[in-house]
């Protein structure tokens, strides 16, 4: 029973964390993209305009969801939901922080461990690909459909990036635990520098890069360029349904950039002192303040390039970040090899 | 630790292996941790403490479940409180404010199976190396890891050699 | 490698390339769309994600400004005229003026001139700030429209202190120019004429304006990802433009360097120090990167300018009714957009008998078919946004 309810807080709290990170989340970066473009941004709802979301998806609440009629309507339906449950998913086996024992207790800060986290991730991530790639085709209409067809190639290629970028990490890590992966990074080089997996550099710049596409940001939001295919795969949606789609878009965001962290940057880790309390909480700390630099990083990406086109974006997903990534899974076989079995001739 | 458990009881996942880590290789260990999949590492820990609730994927399936509910509920909201005044022209595709030409769903030339099935054979690739990655120390204790190891490499390098191929062949090519 | 090997290979090739039966799309590109500037309309049939043939639909802003001019006296005229290419409203005003006054004979002082020419290059400089803006939020970059646009709003308050318009300036009279802004019926004698403060805030501005061209260097010149969408993209060779009757920054961009404003002289370009920028790409980035340097040049004419203006009256002596007498005349002068010219046929009278406008984006949107064969959706964005065009300088 005990298990019951620890197993429903945890799910309540995440979704309550998530929905109110992803509030903030677009707060910040219309915020931040205003800034770097001499603007405001949104400042009327709420203290600095913090509520604007909020007050947004009220009113695509309040909203007409319009049906246009040449739609296949169960696909056109369940889209904007497939859209949105695989991203929510992905959060459940992100670590927000340390293990914290309270009475005995061990109780992680994430919501189940899953010991093949990364193939459950990649799994979840590729899901998005069918919201996108259905809403488009069961519109019924010109330009969602070049949208869905854009994602599609687009999202399957860098997919194949992300999953190769993320080779050495498990090879180094030797585990597919998320929560495994951040606790090897709490180890020390020479006994203070954070052994974080950003060593492998590599592998680190191919998964940003591909984040940015799975997660259709610019400079590779083809799949949405308003300039050349207006909506994209979300034209023909209005109302709360368009709401689920961006919804999506940035958890998605979020969720992508905890990832990177997790992989990359350590999780949680970092120096932890004081009394239990603070021990719990400075994780946390530290894993929402490198989640939102990386969040900052898409921001700023977003503020300072033009998009990519569409054979160019293939061209470099397959020509430049695959045989990187490889070249680099092949040195990373080496390195490990050698640390596991030692050098051929020694 | 849930009552009724020793240390070193195997909850779940395959029967652990003896580990001869603590024997000393000849490459310098510099970092301070253990690996995670030695005795105290954190596959070991991992089994005893992870989720002494219901299994790892009972929670997926309540938190996929509980997603898809809070959608569906806000959907149903949405319908209540949202107008509902259908017309013809509402209803119209979007196609620029223009009558739209033709239907959605030409059979028009979509230039990626070649990448579609690349796609397919560098994710089942990564598929592959993901349990090699986390058991390369198995498969050192049981005596053929240089075999094993040997093999992942192989099977890298064909693939490789199979992207120069088709980068040479011009399939990546956009026309 | 050997014969064998070779045929090998090409039969390999040919089963690779195997087309599926596919037939084209038809797609509607306007005139409700984000990068058709309004309300044109290209009627592509594309193949996934090729054009394979596109048509322009115009006529969807037509306001009949030729048939207006029928109807309309001479004076009522210039409000029209600015307001065919309303992004450079005063360049165009400019042609019109001068063909009625050469037809009644009368010469515009040296003054009102040099004024006109002043504005002339600040409408300039607003035109190609409003591309430099918009080019890159064509391709998918926000930022380098508001650093531009703002400063293109110094630009447009100096029109403003000097016409009291910011867009439709309406400030030219047949025989000169219409007194300043602020010229009151008591302050006759010292203020009809430019503003106090007027040349001071203009060069200050211009500072300004090189401080933003720099800027646009620095995030938009250089950027890779600019230059992979551009460079190589809806190439125009110099034939083909001087065929499809390109003219201004379009053309010259595909390596001909001809500009109006060296071989028209109803303005004193003459005794101004200006380059003509020309490229010899053709492509997206050689116009836009012609443009970007042509508001370099024209903000040297304008310093120029300010030090060089004479003394004198603003408007030369010019009948109270406008009775232009019985000809024909053809004025061109060089709009931001290129050629911009006017063929006036007068019968006597008040008014027009034909007033035939060469407008410039017409000419320029006339290769669109012939440069989007076989581009890319995106391309077709990235080429039309470069061509420069205002739809109701198309439509007129």
């Amino acid at each position: 029973m005990e298990d019951f309810i620890v197993a429903a807080v945890k799910t309540v709290i995440a979704f309550a964390l998530l929905f109110t990170v992803v509030l903030l989340l677009v707060w910040i970066e219309r915020r931040i993209v205003a800034f770097m473009q001499n603007r405001l941004g949104p400042t009327r709802a709420g203290p600095l305009g913090i509520l604007q979301t909020l007050a947004d998806g009220m009113k695509l609440l309040f909203k007409e969801s319009m049906t246009p009629d040449r739609v296949e309507v169960w696909l056109y339906l369940a889209a904007p939901i497939m859209a949105l449950v695989p991203a929510v998913l992905i959060f459940l086996v992100v670590p927000i922080g340390a293990p914290i024992t309270i009475g005995g207790t061990e109780y992680t800060l994430q919501v189940t461990d899953l010991n093949v986290g990364v193939l459950y991730v990649l799994a979840m991530s590729s899901m998005a690909v069918y919201a996108i790639a259905l809403a488009g085709w069961s519109s019924g209409s010109k330009y969602p459909l070049l949208g869905s067809v854009r994602s599609a190639a687009q999202m399957i290629s860098y997919e194949a990036a992300m999953g190769l970028a993320l080779v050495p990490v498990i090879m180094f890590n030797g585990t597919t635990s998320l929560a495994g992966i951040v606790e090897a990074q709490g180890a020390t080089y020479f006994g203070f520098l954070p052994a974080w997996n950003i060593v492998l550099l590599p592998s680190f710049v191919v998964f940003v890069i591909a984040m940015f596409a799975e997660t259709n940001r610019a400079p590779f939001d083809l799949v949405e360029a308003e300039q050349e295919i207006v909506g994209g795969f979300h034209t023909e949606y209005s109302g709360f349904r368009f709401a689920l789609f961006f919804l999506a878009e940035y958890i998605n965001l979020f969720n992508m950039s905890a990832l990177t962290v997790v992989f990359f940057l350590g999780g949680w880790q970092g120096p932890v002192f004081g009394p239990t309390v603070l021990q719990w909480i400075l994780p946390v700390i530290y894993f929402f303040a490198k989640t939102f630099a990386i969040v900052f990083l898409f921001i700023w990406v977003r503020g300072t390039l033009p998009r990519m086109r569409y054979d160019q974006l293939m061209g470099f997903g397959w020509k430049r970040l695959i045989p990187v990534s490889l070249a680099w899974i092949i040195l990373a076989m080496i390195a490990v090899g050698i640390r596991r079995f030692g050098l051929p001739w020694a | 630790m849930p009552p009724g458990r020793e240390p070193g009881d195997r909850t779940h996942g395959a029967a652990h292996r003896p580990l001869d880590l603590d024997r000393p290789t000849k490459w310098i260990d510099f970092r301070s941790r253990k690996p995670a999949n030695g005795p105290g590492g954190y596959t070991e820990r991992a089994t005893l403490v992870r989720n002494q609730y219901f299994g790892d994927y009972t929670t997926v399936a309540v938190f996929l479940l509980s997603g898809a509910l809070l959608v569906a509920a806000a959907i149903i909201v949405a319908r209540i409180v949202a107008p509902r005044r259908p017309s013809r022209l509402k209803a119209t595709p979007y196609e620029s404010g223009i009558e739209p030409i033709g239907g959605g769903w030409n059979q028009s030339h979509i230039r990626y199976y070649v990448f579609a099935l690349l796609f397919l054979v560098f994710d089942v690739e990564a598929i592959f190396i993901f349990p090699w990655a986390v058991s390369t120390d198995y498969f050192k204790s049981i005596g053929n890891g240089g075999l094993v190891f040997f093999e992942m490499f192989a099977f890298v390098l064909i693939l490789i050699l199979g992207l120069v191929y088709a980068i040479r062949k011009g399939v990546l090519r956009w026309e | 490698m050997s014969d064998e090997y070779r045929a090998m290979m090409h039969r390999s090739e040919v089963a690779v390339s195997v087309e599926l039966q596919t037939q084209d799309m038809t797609l509607n590109i306007g005139p409700q769309h984000p990068s058709t500037h309004g309300v044109l309309r290209l009627v592509a049939q594309v193949d996934g994600e090729r054009i394979t043939s596109v048509e322009p639909v115009i006529g969807y802003m037509h306001r009949g400004y030729e048939k207006l001019a029928e109807v309309r006296s001479y004076a009522q005229m210039t409000a029209l005229v600015n307001r065919i290419d309303w992004v450079s409203g005063f360049a165009s005003e400019v042609p019109f003026i001068v063909a009625v006054e050469k037809l009644m004979g009368i010469e515009a002082p040296e003054r009102a001139q040099w004024i006109r020419l002043i504005l002339t290059e600040l409408f300039r400089i607003s035109s190609h700030m409003v591309f430099t803006s918009s080019y890159p939020l064509e391709l998918g970059a926000t930022t380098p429209l508001f650093h531009v646009l703002r400063e293109r709003e110094r630009v447009l308050e100096l029109i403003e202190g000097m016409t009291g318009g910011r867009f439709h300036p309406n400030f030219n009279r047949v025989g000169g120019i219409k007194p300043a802004a602020g010229g009151g019926k008591t302050q006759k004698k010292v203020s009809m004429d430019i503003p106090e403060g007027w040349l001071d805030a203009t060069r200050a501005t211009m500072e300004r304006v090189m401080l933003s061209t720099h800027q646009s260097d620095t995030l938009v010149t250089g950027n890779e990802l600019f230059k992979a969408r551009t460079v190589g993209v809806g190439v125009i060779p110099g034939d083909k433009a001087v065929e499809y009757g390109l003219s201004g920054p379009n053309l010259r961009a595909s390596g001909v360097a001809y500009d109006l404003r060296k071989h028209e002289y109803h303005l004193p370009y003459d005794q101004v120090d200006f380059d003509v920028i020309s490229a010899p790409g053709g492509d997206c980035y050689d116009r836009y990167w012609v443009r970007l340097q042509e508001i370099r040049e024209s903000v040297k004419i304008v310093l120029q300018a300010i030090d060089k203006i004479p003394d004198g009256p603003l408007r030369a002596k010019a009948p109270r009714v406008l009775k232009v007498p019985k000809g024909q005349i053809y004025v061109r002068g060089e709009n931001p957009k290129g050629e911009f010219g006017y063929y006036l046929i007068s019968e006597g009278g008040q008014k027009p008998y034909r007033l035939k406008i060469r407008s410039t984006s017409f000419s320029n949107l006339s290769i669109l078919p012939w440069v989007l064969k076989g581009a890319l959706v995106p391309d077709l964005v990235a080429v039309m946004g470069s061509l420069d065009f205002v739809l109701g300088d198309v439509d007129r």
